[in-house]
């Protein structure tokens, strides 16, 4: 289409605009990585704890609600608390010997433990299905994790086209209940943020050994801070199986802890609703690139869109630590 | 009333005693404790079996121990946690694979010029980066997520050259070389030696020169150094080159008895932080000593578990020593 080409730089085409089931995908993406980055911004924004472990938080409650599933028998309505609480004690897990380390250490402990549970993963083949992963068989041979899902999900196509959608995307349901989830984790995060419980976080970031003079246990604080993160980073682990329909190592790489990051300072430290327009900002551009039409090889524009992320985060960092919408009196990022 | 001294039975029992005499020498307890868990090893697999995995255990622990110094003086000097080191190393083994396989050249020279260009790379991001980050008084974090996003440009770009494929240098993987009984890779025994020359050659120049004393100086306390006169800018971009080569160089030594692919100086990198946290960090001897211990260890790690789970050794280690020991085993005991 000649006009579009001419409206559009870089060779974009139309298909940018009007490819729904395209954005549908990016917008599940972007939820799952949005709710990462909010029990990091827990973390991080609000208690001072550089943890690099949240890949290993969706890890474990993917891996945990497919196991339980698959291996043990459980519904899958059953096994998403289940493998919450499993995700929960692994927090616990990080923490207990982890959380008396100062910030650096703290930050390589996390990632190494996140890839401890990756290497478990690709090893313990008869739990995990080591790099095969666990999936899903072609033509719904055989029962699947999703099985409970991908019947509601028809069920919400249903009320879509009750709404005059005529042609729902298959992956629709998926994008309301992911952004479902990340409202209310957000609200629900910003109500703990304003209690008193929230109120030692932040002076625990502040000031932790003032917080622990005026007889506050910051230890407890802490660990409480990790399980609510763990908790949601295993929902944004559920969210990323049913999408990809396969739980899978690679999908747990610390790449992925950092693409996170990506989304938490772009949106600003210390500001929950940020992290939600860091997080479609993010993926919008990310996933964007594939609409420029360049003549370079697949994964060369894989490459471009790393290099993007990259340099984000080091002019973010260089020239705005608070990301968008954090506060510069809030910044956490010193000493 | 007799008044009786305030102490607790515990602190009079000969394990206390044993446990503060450890602390008081912990290079010494250091080297027992691994003097019995050879003995032990020896005992329950055979001299042979030790020996040959030791062996093996050599050129991982050089690549280790020389990506090890330069993270540890980089960190004690800068206070920067660089998430980038790894591809530091990734970067000097496709230099190398360039000199090497596409200008078909030997390796010695893709070997120097992987030192060189790596060296360089380092100091131009000192300059550009970390300098001027420094001035602001930027934050761990800022710092952290800064050498992150470096990873990610040097890997992309990497990638975007020579693309995700497994690539080969040319060397002869296959002839072996035998003594005593004992059998190993002729590249594997190359890599040893380079390495073990480097690392003393590293070990002496720490100790003897001038610039050696001065990095160690600045590692320890960067403004006490300040006070006492040093040129500190100058010695951190030595710090940098030193860091930059040695981190080619480690890079090309790994590329040469595996293989090369855009990841594969992120996957040492955590294992480099364990042989650094093992060591002390900011101690560049003990980075040396402990990069080649976990390297030993990891080849050991086989007699006894599946060789599959060998990659996990390191992580393993890693979380140990901070749970265990978080000032490294051969550090006083401090708060950390």
């Amino acid at each position: 289409m000649p006009v579009a080409d001419l409206l559009l730089p870089f060779g974009l085409t139309l298909d940018f605009f009007t490819d729904t089931g395209f954005w549908v995908g990016v917008g599940v993406l972007a939820g799952v990585y949005v709710l990462v980055a909010l029990g990091l911004q827990l973390n991080v924004g609000f208690t001072g704890m550089t943890n690099f472990g949240a890949a290993g938080f969706m890890a474990v409650g993917a891996y945990a609600m497919a196991i339980l599933v698959l291996k043990a028998g459980f519904s899958f309505w059953l096994s998403l608390p289940c493998a919450m609480l499993i995700a929960i004690g692994f927090g616990l897990l990080i923490g207990l010997p982890s959380l008396r380390l100062r910030a650096d250490y703290f930050a390589i402990a996390t990632i190494a433990l996140a890839e401890i549970v990756r290497i478990i993963a690709q090893n313990a083949r008869g739990l995990t299905g080591g790099n095969q992963g666990l999936f899903c068989a072609e033509g719904g041979a055989g029962a699947c994790y999703n099985d409970a899902w991908t019947s509601l999900s028809s069920t919400i196509e249903g009320w879509f086209e009750n709404l005059g959608w005529s042609d729902p995307e298959a992956l629709a349901p998926l994008l309301l209940a992911v952004w479902l989830t990340v409202v209310l984790a957000t609200l629900g995060l910003r109500f703990i943020q304003g209690s008193p419980w929230g109120r030692v976080l932040r002076a625990i970031r502040e000031d932790e050994d003032a917080a622990e003079a005026l007889g506050k246990n910051t230890l407890v604080h802490k660990l409480q801070s990790l399980a609510i993160a763990a908790a949601i980073g295993a929902m944004a682990g559920f969210f990323l199986a049913l999408d990809l329909a396969t739980v899978h190592p690679e999908d747990y790489e610390p790449l992925v802890t950092f693409f996170a990051y990506g989304v938490l300072v772009l949106g600003g430290l210390a500001s929950y609703w940020g992290v939600l327009v860091g997080g479609v900002i993010f993926w919008a551009v990310l996933e964007g690139t594939r609409f420029v039409e360049l003549p370079i090889s697949e994964t060369q524009i894989a490459s471009i869109r790393f290099f993007i992320v990259g340099v984000v985060l080091i002019l973010l960092m260089a020239f705005r630590p608070q990301g968008m919408f954090g506060k510069r009196e809030e910044m956490v990022l010193g000493e | 009333m007799e008044a009786r001294p305030l102490t607790l039975g515990a602190e009079e029992s000969p394990w206390r005693r044993l446990r503060d005499a450890a602390d008081r020498r912990p290079a010494a307890t250091a080297l027992i404790l691994i003097g019995a868990a050879v003995l032990v090893m020896i005992g329950a697999k055979g001299l042979h079996a030790v020996a040959q995995g030791g062996l093996n255990g050599l050129s991982l622990g050089a690549i280790y121990a020389l990506g090890a110094v330069g993270l540890t003086l980089v960190y004690g000097i800068l206070r920067l946690v660089n998430f980038a080191h790894g591809d530091f190393l990734t970067f000097g083994a496709y230099m190398a694979y360039m000199v090497n396989v596409t200008w078909s050249l030997p390796l010695v020279a893709g070997i120097a010029f992987a030192m060189l260009a790596t060296a360089v790379l380092a100091v131009f991001f000192e300059l550009i980066m970390w300098g001027p980050m420094r001035a602001r008084r930027a934050g761990l974090l800022q710092l952290l997520l800064m050498s992150i996003g470096l990873a990610l440009v040097i890997r992309s770009a990497l990638q975007y050259i020579w693309s995700t494929d497994i690539r080969l240098l040319d060397v002869n993987t296959t002839d072996t070389v035998g003594f005593l009984g004992l059998l190993i890779g002729r590249t594997q025994l190359i890599v040893i030696a380079v390495g073990v020359v480097v690392l003393v050659a590293i070990g002496l120049m720490l100790r003897q020169t001038l610039l050696g004393k001065r990095m160690r100086a600045l590692a320890d306390d960067l403004e006490l150094a300040e006070v006492a006169g040093i040129d500190t800018r100058r010695v951190i971009a030595y710090t940098w080159l030193f860091a930059g080569a040695l981190a080619g160089l480690a890079g090309v030594l790994s590329a040469s008895i595996t293989s090369l692919n855009p990841n594969f100086g992120f996957d040492l990198l955590l294992p480099i932080f364990a042989a650094v946290i093992m060591g002390g960090i900011g101690d560049a001897y003990g980075a040396l000593a402990a990069g080649m211990l976990l390297g030993v260890i990891t080849e050991w790690s086989v007699l006894f578990i599946d060789a599959r789970w060998k990659i996990g050794v390191g992580f393993v280690v890693l979380i140990a020593t901070l749970i265990i020991r978080p000032q490294g085993i051969f550090g006083k005991a401090k708060v950390v």
